[in-house]
């Protein structure tokens, strides 16, 4: 691999796979929210539609969504998605899923109290959420946000196969110029690693801000073992702990 | 362009093949997801020496797009040895990058055991291999059921990525039907309402199987 296939693919790819995966978490925040908040509704026609949303998205596969926006949409719609956002569109829908659970679980365990307080209080459910029941479950999302985020990092690579040209697209271009396969990919999983890893640090930060917000004091962590140490709920698991179980 | 239901009954052959090579695919890689997992959970456990490379190696497992592992085991593995079915890197792979998140289970329900048991093992004068064998991992087995189940799940909706280095399973016979005859709506459709019926009824057992093992 030479220094210029490197400057025009894999740099250029690196972007690519960076907006992937900020606009994809950007989308799939918005969407856990929503849907994690409607999921607490009082009516339950809100509560079975936004459940259903929740189910047919975690259900499917996220492959299979993004081929399913790439190919089946525009014939449905007469709409053609430039391919970068169907990515984005089907890996923040499918994600957003995934953290409405983590969202859900966080409102529903702010004490009862708090609600009631607001309620005594004659705030509207608007202004009860925003500023009571949202402020306290935010330092709680956040440890297991991050889990999520870094499985959507990983999720973008699936974007290189409706040809965006991502990181993991870069590696296959070099792949099949020059052969190089050891190289390339294990550059593109160490610069993957480094991607998690700066995600994580960034998330600790937010987390310290959140818990200072409520004025619990931040507990310091060392250096590695960053997700997953001890009990299961924490590590990698938010995916299938915060999908399945409800 | 309208939904076509004689599209469909073409598709349903290749489907069906598709689901039983995804299954396949499934079956072996939960096989090595929850076998390695053990392994990497009892080698925590072990000396410095081997403690700390499993960390990092499990740690860079699962922060790195399966994806590319894919990519890897199927393209640079035959250069250092023999070529690699697709089946095999697949099922290798998703074992691989799966049995970093089992590992987790595992070593959850590991900690949950009791320390006595532990003493209590070592009060009989019980060998390692017979402390792990008899007391621990039945206790910790039974702690990590529902969690394993979970990442069952998980990777039946992960099987579609091994179709990118060319196993024909649901997504790829469906794709392969779609450039074939240009019909790419239905197959898509047929396929993603497929894993919402095989993942949300296994969801409900798991949730069932949950509760069973809780009260106990």
């Amino acid at each position: 691999m030479t220094w210029g296939l490197f400057t025009t693919w894999i740099l250029p790819g690196l972007w690519v796979t960076v907006q992937v995966t900020v606009f994809s978490a950007a989308l799939a925040f918005t969407v856990a929210l929503a849907i994690g908040t409607l999921r607490t509704s009082r009516w339950w026609i809100v509560r079975f539609l936004s459940g259903a949303y929740f189910e047919i998205f975690r259900g499917t596969s996220a492959l299979v969504m993004l081929f399913w926006f790439a190919f089946a949409f525009p014939l449905i719609f007469g709409y053609e998605l430039v391919p970068m956002w169907a990515g984005v569109l089907a890996l923040g829908l499918t994600y957003g899923a995934y953290g409405s659970e983590i969202v859900r679980g966080a409102l529903a365990a702010v004490p009862v109290a708090q609600r009631e307080a607001g309620i005594a209080l004659s705030f509207t459910p608007m202004q009860r959420l925003r500023r009571v029941e949202f402020p306290q479950a935010w330092p709680e999302m956040v440890a297991p946000l991050n889990a999520l985020t870094i499985e959507l990092m990983k999720g973008t690579a699936l974007v290189s196969v409706i040809s965006v040209s991502d990181l993991a697209f870069a590696g296959n271009v070099i792949r099949l110029s020059t052969g190089d396969n050891a190289p390339v990919y294990t550059l593109l999983l160490v610069m993957y690693f480094l991607l998690a890893f700066v995600i994580t640090r960034g998330m600790r930060v937010v987390e310290r801000q959140a818990k200072k917000g409520v004025g619990q004091e931040p507990e310091r962590v060392p250096l590695f073992r960053k997700r997953g140490a001890g009990s299961p709920g924490a590590a990698g698991d938010t995916r299938a702990m915060g999908g399945v179980n409800a | 362009m309208n939904w076509d239901w004689g599209v469909v009954a073409d598709f349903m052959p290749y489907f069906w093949s598709g689901l039983l090579t995804t299954l396949q695919a499934l079956a072996w890689g939960t096989l090595i997801a929850f076998s390695l997992g053990l392994v990497w959970a009892i080698a925590v456990r072990g000396p410095a020496f081997v403690r700390w490379p499993v960390l990092g190696f499990t740690e860079f497992i699962r922060n790195t797009p399966l994806l590319v592992q894919l990519f890897f085991l199927f393209f640079v593995l035959p250069e250092w040895g023999p070529t690699v079915p697709v089946m095999v890197a697949g099922a290798v792979g998703l074992g691989l990058h799966y049995s970093t998140y089992t590992m987790e289970v595992y070593r959850a329900g590991i900690e949950a055991v009791p320390v006595g048991q532990w003493e209590a093992a070592h009060a009989l004068s019980m060998s390692p291999r017979r402390t792990w064998q008899s007391v621990i991992l039945p206790q910790a087995f039974r702690r990590s059921v529902p969690a394993l189940g979970n990442y069952v799940i998980a990777m039946l909706k992960e099987t579609p990525l091994i179709a990118t280095i060319g196993l024909m399973e649901m997504l790829g016979e469906a794709r392969a039907f779609g450039t074939e005859t240009f019909r790419f709506m239905e197959p898509y459709t047929v396929v993603g309402i497929a894993f919402v019926l095989v993942a949300y009824p296994a969801s409900l057992l798991i949730r069932a199987l949950e509760r069973r093992l809780v009260t106990h």
